[in-house]
C-alpha cells in the first residue's frame, strides 16, 4: 500500500446537482485523527462523504484514501474504509450476527477472525442478547449499533460516519462514542458529520466547517475561536459566527 | 366538529388519499404525465371494448326470458367477477391491517376509532365495487349497445357484488385473525386471496375458450350434465343473472343484499377492527429468534451475496407468496389444457410455452427483488467488490432459484419427452435471462416492501418483460412443434430485447 501521512486528501472536488453542492473543495484529514465535519443543512457534507465512499461520482477533483486514488481504484480504496449513514442500512430479515457475517465476507475477512471480531463488537456495543433476533424487531438505536458493528468488523483504517448518533439514547450514544474513541486510539481515522456540536467539541481533534460546498474554516476548537475573535465562545457560537461570516456579502464582511 | 361532519370529513380524506395513490401509480409519481396517462387510458378503454365485442357479441341478444343455458353462462361470468373482487378485497383488508403508514396518527388521535374504521371499511367496499365496475364496464356497454338498455342493470349487480365481496373479505380476514392470530393471518390471507384470484384466471380461460366455441369437450358450463343438474328456471339462484338482464325485482334484491351485507360488516367489525390493527402493528416489535447456525463459515463475497438473497427471500413469506402467485396464475391453464386434451404428446407440447412464460415472469419478480429491492444499497456499494461482480452474484442468485423451481417440471418432462424438455429448458433459460436483463437495464433503487408496486417505476420495463416472456413462450411452442417459424419468432424476441436495451435509461 502506498505510504501517506494523510488518511484522506480531497483536492478541488466538485459536484453539481441543480446548483453546486460541493464547490472546489480541498480537505485533508490526517491519519489517526478524529475529524468532525460541521455545516448547516444542505452545506454539502453528506455529498462530500458519499463521493469519498464511492457512492457518488464527482464532476471534478481528486480523492485519495490512505494513499490510494479512490477514483482510479475504487475497490482498493473501499477495502480500507467503511461508511455508516444516519439511516441504518441493514437487512430486516437477518439477525445481527448474520449481518456481521455477511459484511465480513463482503470485505473478505477470514471466518475465524470475523467470528472473533463480531463477538467482541457485539459485546462492546451490548448487542449480544440480540445476536439471534431478527433486525426488524430492534429499536432504531440498536439498528444503528448493528450498522456500526458492521462497519467495524473489517477493521477499516478510515471510518466515515454521517450523523451516526441521530436517534440514539444517551446510553447508546455513550457506547458508540466510546467505541469510536477506542478505534482512534488504536490508530484508525474517524470522520464524522454531526449536528450535535457538543459531540464535536468533546470528541474531535480537528473540526472542519463547510458551507455552500466549500470549507470555510478548519482547525482545533481554539483555532476556530481565534478565527471569530472570541476565545471564550462555545462551539455553537463559533460555528454560527463562521457560517454567518460566510453568508455575509463581501463588502460587509470586509468592513 | 359533530359526528356526521367527522365521518364526512374522514371519508373525504380517505378518497383523496386513494385518488392520489391511484394517480401516483398511474403516472409512476412523475408530474406532467397526467395527459399521457389520460390518452393511454382512453386507448385502453377502446381496446377493451373491442375485446369485449369479440367475446360477447354473440350472446347480446338474450332477451327477458332466457333459457337455462343462458342463465348458467351469465351466472358463471358473474362468479368470475365476484372471485376477482373477493380476491382484491381480501388483499385490501390485509393491507389495511398491516400497512402502518397512518395508523399511529389515527389511533393516537382523539377521534373514536369505531367511526374511523367504519369509514375505512366503507371506503374499501366502494373501491372494490369501483374496480369491479371498471373491469365489467366494456362488457356491459357492448351488451347494452348490441342487445338493449336492459343490460345496463348489470352495473347494479356488479356494484352489489363488490359490496358483498368486501363484507365477506372483512369477515374472512377477521375470522382468520381470531383463529390463527396476527402473525400467520398475513400469509394465509395472501394465499387465500391468491387462490381465489387464480380461480378467476382459470375461469377466464374457460370463458375465453367457450366464447370461441371450438373446444366443446372442456366447456363444462355448456355441458348437458351441468344444464340437467342446474336449479329450475324459477329458482332464486338465478336472481343475479336475471337482475343483470334487467329484472327490476331481482335487481332490488341483489342490491339490497349488497348494501345490507356491507352495513352489517361495518356494524359488526368496525369496533374490533382497531384492536386487530393494533395487534398486527405489534408483531413488528415481536422479537423473533433465529436458530444459531451457519454463520462465519467463510466464502467469497459473491457467495455471500447469493446466500443473502436466498435467505432474505426464504424469510419473507409474503414475498414468497407474491412470487409464487405468478406460477399459480400460469400453471392452472397447463393443467386445464392437459386434462382437456388427454394424455397424449399434444398435452406435453402445451406445457412448453406455459413453463417458458412462467419462468420469465418469475425471474422478472426475483430479479427486481435482488437488483432493485436492495435494502442496504450503501453497504453493498461501499464494499470492496467490483460492481460487475455484485451484479453477477445477484443474477446467479436469481437463475439458481429458477433452475431449482423449473427442474421439478423439466426432469419428469425429460423422461416423457426428451426433445420437448430440451426445448423447454432452453426456453426457460432464455426467458428468465431476458427478464433479468430487462430488470437490470431498468433498475431503480427501491425498498423490498414496494415489491407489489414494482411495475409503477417503469411501465416500459413491465411491458417489455411481458412481451419478452410471451414471444419466448411462442418461440418455444413453435420449436416444440418442430416448425421453422420458431426461428422467425425467436428473431422477433431478440429484436424486442435489443429495442428495450436501446430505450432503457442511459445511466443503467
Amino acid at each position: 500500500m502506498p505510504h501517506s501521512r494523510a488518511a484522506l486528501e480531497i483536492l478541488n472536488l466538485c459536484k453539481r446537482f441543480e446548483r453546486p453542492a460541493v464547490d472546489h473543495l480541498d480537505l485533508t484529514v490526517r491519519k489517526g485523527e478524529f475529524y468532525a465535519l460541521l455545516g448547516p443543512n444542505g452545506a454539502g457534507k453528506t455529498t462530500t462523504l458519499r463521493m469519498v465512499s464511492g457512492l457518488l461520482k464527482p464532476d471534478a477533483g481528486a480523492i485519495t484514501v490512505e494513499g490510494i486514488d479512490a477514483l482510479a481504484d475504487p475497490v482498493a480504496a473501499k477495502r480500507v474504509m467503511a461508511w455508516v449513514s444516519d439511516e441504518p442500512m441493514i437487512y430486516d430479515k437477518l439477525t445481527p450476527l448474520e449481518y456481521l457475517d455477511f459484511v465480513a465476507r463482503l470485505w473478505s475477512v477470514g471466518a475465524v477472525t470475523a467470528k472473533t471480531r463480531a463477538h467482541t463488537l457485539m459485546e462492546w456495543l451490548q448487542l449480544t442478547p440480540f445476536a439471534h433476533q431478527r433486525c426488524e424487531s430492534l429499536s432504531k438505536g440498536m439498528r444503528q449499533k448493528v450498522a456500526l458493528a458492521g462497519a467495524l468488523v473489517h477493521e477499516p483504517d478510515l471510518l466515515i460516519l454521517d450523523e451516526p448518533l441521530t436517534g440514539l439514547d444517551a446510553a447508546s450514544a455513550r457506547q458508540v462514542k466510546s467505541v469510536l474513541r477506542e478505534r482512534v486510539e488504536a490508530g484508525s481515522t474517524v470522520i464524522m458529520t454531526t449536528h450535535i456540536l457538543e459531540i464535536a467539541e468533546r470528541m474531535a481533534d480537528r473540526i472542519g466547517v463547510i458551507d455552500a460546498g466549500r470549507l470555510v474554516a478548519e482547525g482545533t476548537l481554539e483555532e476556530l475561536r481565534g478565527q471569530v475573535g472570541d476565545g471564550d465562545a462555545s462551539l455553537e457560537d463559533t460555528f454560527l459566527a463562521l457560517v454567518a461570516q460566510q453568508d455575509m456579502p463581501a463588502e460587509v464582511a470586509a468592513a | 366538529m359533530n359526528d356526521t361532519a367527522t365521518l364526512t370529513w374522514f371519508a373525504g380524506h380517505e378518497f383523496r388519499l386513494a385518488w392520489r395513490d391511484w394517480l401516483s401509480m398511474m403516472t409512476a409519481g412523475k408530474r406532467g404525465r397526467e395527459r399521457t396517462v389520460a390518452v393511454v387510458l382512453v386507448l385502453f378503454v377502446v381496446l377493451m371494448h373491442l375485446f369485449a365485442w369479440s367475446m360477447v357479441a354473440r350472446v347480446a341478444d338474450i332477451g327477458a326470458h332466457p333459457d337455462k343455458a343462458a342463465l348458467i353462462g351469465i351466472t358463471g361470468s358473474l362468479l368470475l367477477s365476484f372471485s376477482l373482487m373477493l380476491s382484491q378485497a381480501m388483499e385490501s383488508v390485509t393491507r389495511a391491517f398491516y400497512a402502518r403508514s397512518d395508523l399511529e396518527l389515527i389511533l393516537s388521535s382523539p377521534v373514536e376509532t369505531v367511526r374511523v374504521f367504519a369509514v375505512r371499511i366503507g371506503a374499501l367496499s366502494v373501491s372494490t365495487a369501483l374496480l369491479g365496475l371498471a373491469i365489467a364496464a366494456p362488457v356491459i356497454n357492448v351488451l347494452a349497445f348490441l342487445g338493449g338498455a336492459h343490460w345496463l342493470a348489470a352495473y347494479g349487480v356488479v356494484a352489489a357484488m363488490g359490496l358483498f365481496a368486501s363484507a365477506l373479505a372483512v369477515a374472512l380476514t377477521v375470522a382468520l385473525f381470531r383463529s390463527i392470530g396476527p402473525k400467520r393471518t398475513r400469509l394465509v390471507a395472501q394465499i387465500v386471496a391468491a387462490v381465489i384470484g387464480a380461480a378467476f384466471v382459470i375461469g377466464l380461460q374457460v370463458a375465453a375458450i367457450l366464447s370461441y366455441g371450438t373446444i366443446s369437450r372442456i366447456s363444462v358450463l355448456e355441458s348437458a350434465g351441468v344444464v340437467a343438474h342446474a336449479p329450475a328456471l324459477a329458482s332464486w339462484f338465478w336472481w343475479p343473472a336475471r337482475a343483470a338482464l334487467g329484472d327490476a325485482g331481482a335487481l332490488a334484491v341483489v342490491l339490497g343484499i349488497g348494501v345490507v351485507s356491507m352495513t352489517l360488516a361495518i356494524v359488526a367489525f368496525s369496533g374490533s377492527f382497531g384492536d386487530h390493527v393494533v395487534a398486527a402493528a405489534g408483531i413488528a416489535f415481536d422479537p423473533r429468534r433465529q436458530r444459531a447456525g451457519r454463520v462465519f463459515r467463510g466464502g467469497s463475497p459473491r457467495a455471500a451475496l447469493r446466500r443473502k438473497e436466498w435467505m432474505l427471500l426464504k424469510r419473507d413469506p409474503w414475498l414468497v407468496s407474491q412470487t409464487l402467485m405468478q406460477l399459480l396464475y400460469l400453471l392452472p391453464p397447463a393443467l386445464l389444457l392437459w386434462k382437456g386434451f388427454g394424455h397424449g404428446h399434444g398435452a406435453l407440447l402445451l406445457l412448453v410455452p406455459v413453463l417458458v412464460m412462467a419462468s420469465g415472469q418469475l425471474a422478472g419478480g426475483l430479479a427486481w427483488l435482488a437488483i432493485s429491492g436492495e435494502d442496504a444499497p450503501d453497504l453493498v456499494a461501499t464494499a470492496p467488490v467490483p460492481a460487475g461482480a455484485i451484479i453477477r452474484a445477484k443474477v446467479e442468485a436469481v437463475m439458481m432459484v429458477i433452475a431449482g423451481v423449473f427442474a421439478v417440471f423439466l426432469l419428469p418432462l425429460a423422461v416423457a419427452a426428451p426433445y420437448l424438455a430440451l426445448v423447454a429448458g432452453a426456453g426457460v433459460l432464455v426467458a428468465a435471462g431476458s427478464a433479468t436483463a430487462i430488470q437490470l437495464w431498468f433498475r431503480r433503487q427501491a425498498k423490498r416492501s414496494q415489491f407489489r408496486r414494482r411495475q409503477t417505476s417503469s411501465r416500459m420495463a413491465t411491458f417489455a418483460e411481458a412481451f419478452s416472456s410471451i414471444t419466448w413462450a411462442g418461440t418455444a411452442a413453435l420449436a416444440a412443434a418442430g416448425t421453422w417459424l420458431a426461428v422467425v419468432l425467436g428473431v422477433i424476441a431478440l429484436l424486442l430485447l435489443a429495442g428495450t436495451r436501446v430505450l432503457a435509461p442511459r445511466a443503467a
